[in-house]
């Protein structure tokens, strides 16, 4: 569904990305592991058309969407939830789930009912203002608002950010919800252990190299993964 | 000390007197304020910069309604529906020619330097000097003298307000003003295209994530502040005529108005226009009609001084 080839991302004289392949097959989740500064969400970010790579090929569904600009994908198919969810703070919750049916034509008032059925607390807060929500239903509303676009892949930068386990744990079951509705998953977690449960395959990430890839069940066992990442939660725990 | 306050008294008196009228030119003044003080208000929420070529924005929109009016109107004053005809050709070309040379202007100016990821600094130096080229054009191609608007109508009062006569151009001023703010209000508070708008104000990157396309939203938020701008250079242009320099001190004073009701607020742009053209307009009973033009400017420091974030403070964002 999504392949990505040798792709080079430079901030200036930051090289941020380089040269990583991976690729996420229809209906996966698949999930990206790295430590903070890792380049997870500058990946995501080039999938979203936010940094063009400068080198490297991009194809989704068969096509080429290298040079693909930001405001196209919504529309081909791909929806962001992005890092910090990025609520519009002054609109509200109804008009954030708008913003997400921006690209399309039509009426879609049928899938802000379904986003209120499928969290039906931004229902009771529909007419309160994005920057007022907590950080959890303000997730929930970042996931929801990229479901209305109606996307085949979803990519979602740290959802469990900031949120109480509690939280966490409702975010990972909606998005394994997701999964089963048909929409394939491309996660970014510094949660390791959470998000390799949730997934069927990972890609580990270093200074801008993906350094290994394995199936979730491998990788949860893997002593890299272990020692690097789930070592390092227990120990924070 | 008594001297004084009789002195205060003397003025108090002309205020009492002239209350009415100056409220009336004060409202009427503040309309044409509010729909150019709008232009930097939208401008600025979608691109935290001051655009300060605005200014030829509304002598561009003064110009093309000048020519437009000369060219379609005979030697005798229209009446009836023939003077509201006129007037409407005059608002539809000053507003076209506004929202043309706006988005124009943003073109050159500002998206060649988006692309680059120029400071801040750039885009006034930029500003400014379009707004030069443009000024010093107009003086050249037009000449350098203020030439009158054909008048669609003979200024009548047409009622009076506690004595005091309110004319027809003040009618067409707060008619045409309210009736496009509330327009623009609308559009930007109820429509996908406005919902675009407001998400490019509050957050450009995620808005491009949504589908919006930030080049063409900025390009139309340029457009609708260009239009109303242009609409303003019509009418100051039916009352004070029309000259290459006709924009510094409207547009200088419009832009007192944004910051007074809170830059990046719509509402806020209207409210402080009016405000400001009622202040503005009193003041004559306190301070010779020479210093007129340094009330609004005294107005613009003490605001910047006391409330940097105006009345209502900034919120481009919300719908209502
Ligand atoms: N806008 C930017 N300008 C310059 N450097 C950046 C920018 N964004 C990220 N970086 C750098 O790129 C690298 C990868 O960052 P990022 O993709 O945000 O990592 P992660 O999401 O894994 O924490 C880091 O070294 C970071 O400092
Ligand atoms: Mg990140």
């Amino acid at each position: 569904m999504l392949e990505v080839t040798n792709a080079v991302v430079r901030y200036g004289a930051i090289t941020a990305l380089q040269g990583i392949s991976f690729d996420v097959r229809e209906g996966e989740i698949v999930t990206l592991l790295g430590a903070n500064g890792a380049g997870k969400s500058t990946t995501l970010r080039m999938l979203s058309g936010l940094h063009a790579p400068v080198e490297g090929r991009i194809v989704f569904e068969g096509r080429d969407v290298t040079m693909t600009k930001a405001h196209q994908f919504m529309a081909l198919g791909i929806g962001h939830v992005p890092e910090g969810r990025r609520i519009f703070p002054q609109m509200s919750v109804e008009e954030n789930l708008e913003m997400g049916a921006f690209a399309r034509r039509g009426s879609y008032s049928d899938d802000i009912e379904r986003m209120y059925a499928m969290f039906p607390i931004l229902k009771d807060r529909r007419k309160q203002m994005g920057g007022n929500l907590s950080g959890g239903e303000q997730q929930m509303l970042a996931i929801a608002r990229a479901l209305m676009g109606r996307p085949r892949l979803l990519l979602l930068d740290e959802p469990s950010m900031g949120l109480a386990p509690m939280v966490v744990e409702m975010i990972f079951r909606i998005i394994a919800e997701i999964r089963g509705q048909g929409t394939t998953v491309f996660v970014v977690e510094q949660n390791a252990a959470q998000a390799l449960r949730l997934a069927d395959r990972g890609y580990v990430m270093e200074n801008g190299r993906i350094v290994f890839d394995d199936t979730a069940a491998n990788l949860l066992v893997d002593p890299r993964v272990r020692a690097v990442y789930l070592g390092e939660e227990v120990e924070e725990v | 000390m008594g001297a004084f306050a009789h002195f205060l008294a003397g003025h108090f008196d002309t205020l009492r007197l002239e209350f009415w009228s100056l409220l009336v030119g004060g409202v009427a003044n503040g309309f044409i304020y509010g729909m150019v003080a709008v232009g930097y208000t939208l401008v600025y929420g979608v691109l935290r910069l001051i655009n300060f070529a605005h200014s030829e924005i509304f002598m561009t929109g003064g110009f093309a309604s000048y020519f437009v009016l000369r060219a379609v109107m005979g030697t005798s004053v229209p009446s009836g529906w023939a003077t509201f005809g006129v007037i409407l050709v005059g608002i539809v070309v000053g507003g076209t020619a506004g929202a043309l040379a706006a988005t124009l202007l943003e073109r050159v100016a500002y998206r060649t330097l988006r692309r680059r990821n120029a400071p801040k600094l750039a885009y006034l130096i930029s500003a400014i000097g379009a707004s030069y080229f443009l000024f010093n054009l107009a003086g050249k191609e037009f000449g350098r003298y203020n030439e009158s608007m054909p008048q669609p109508y003979i200024n009548h009062p047409v009622f009076t307000i506690f004595g005091a006569p309110v004319q027809l151009y003040y009618l067409v001023i707060v008619a045409a003003g309210a009736v496009m703010w509330l327009v623009l209000d609308r559009f930007v508070a109820a429509t996908k295209l406005g919902r675009g708008i407001r998400a490019v104000a509050q957050d450009a990157e995620t808005a491009s994530l949504m589908g919006v396309n930030i080049d063409r939203t900025i390009a139309i938020t340029f457009a609708l502040g260009g239009a109303l701008g242009g609409v303003g250079g019509f009418l100051f242009g039916l009352g004070s005529g029309v000259v290459y320099t006709m924009g510094f001190v409207p547009a200088l004073k419009a832009f007192t108005a944004a910051v007074l009701g809170g830059i990046g607020n719509l509402r806020g742009a209207m409210i402080g226009g009016l405000i400001l053209g009622v202040v503005e307009s009193l003041s004559i009973a306190f301070v010779q009609a020479a210093y007129f033009d340094v009330v609004a400017f005294a107005i613009l420091v003490l605001v910047l001084l006391v409330r940097p974030t105006g009345i209502l403070g900034e919120r481009l964002g919300r719908s209502a």
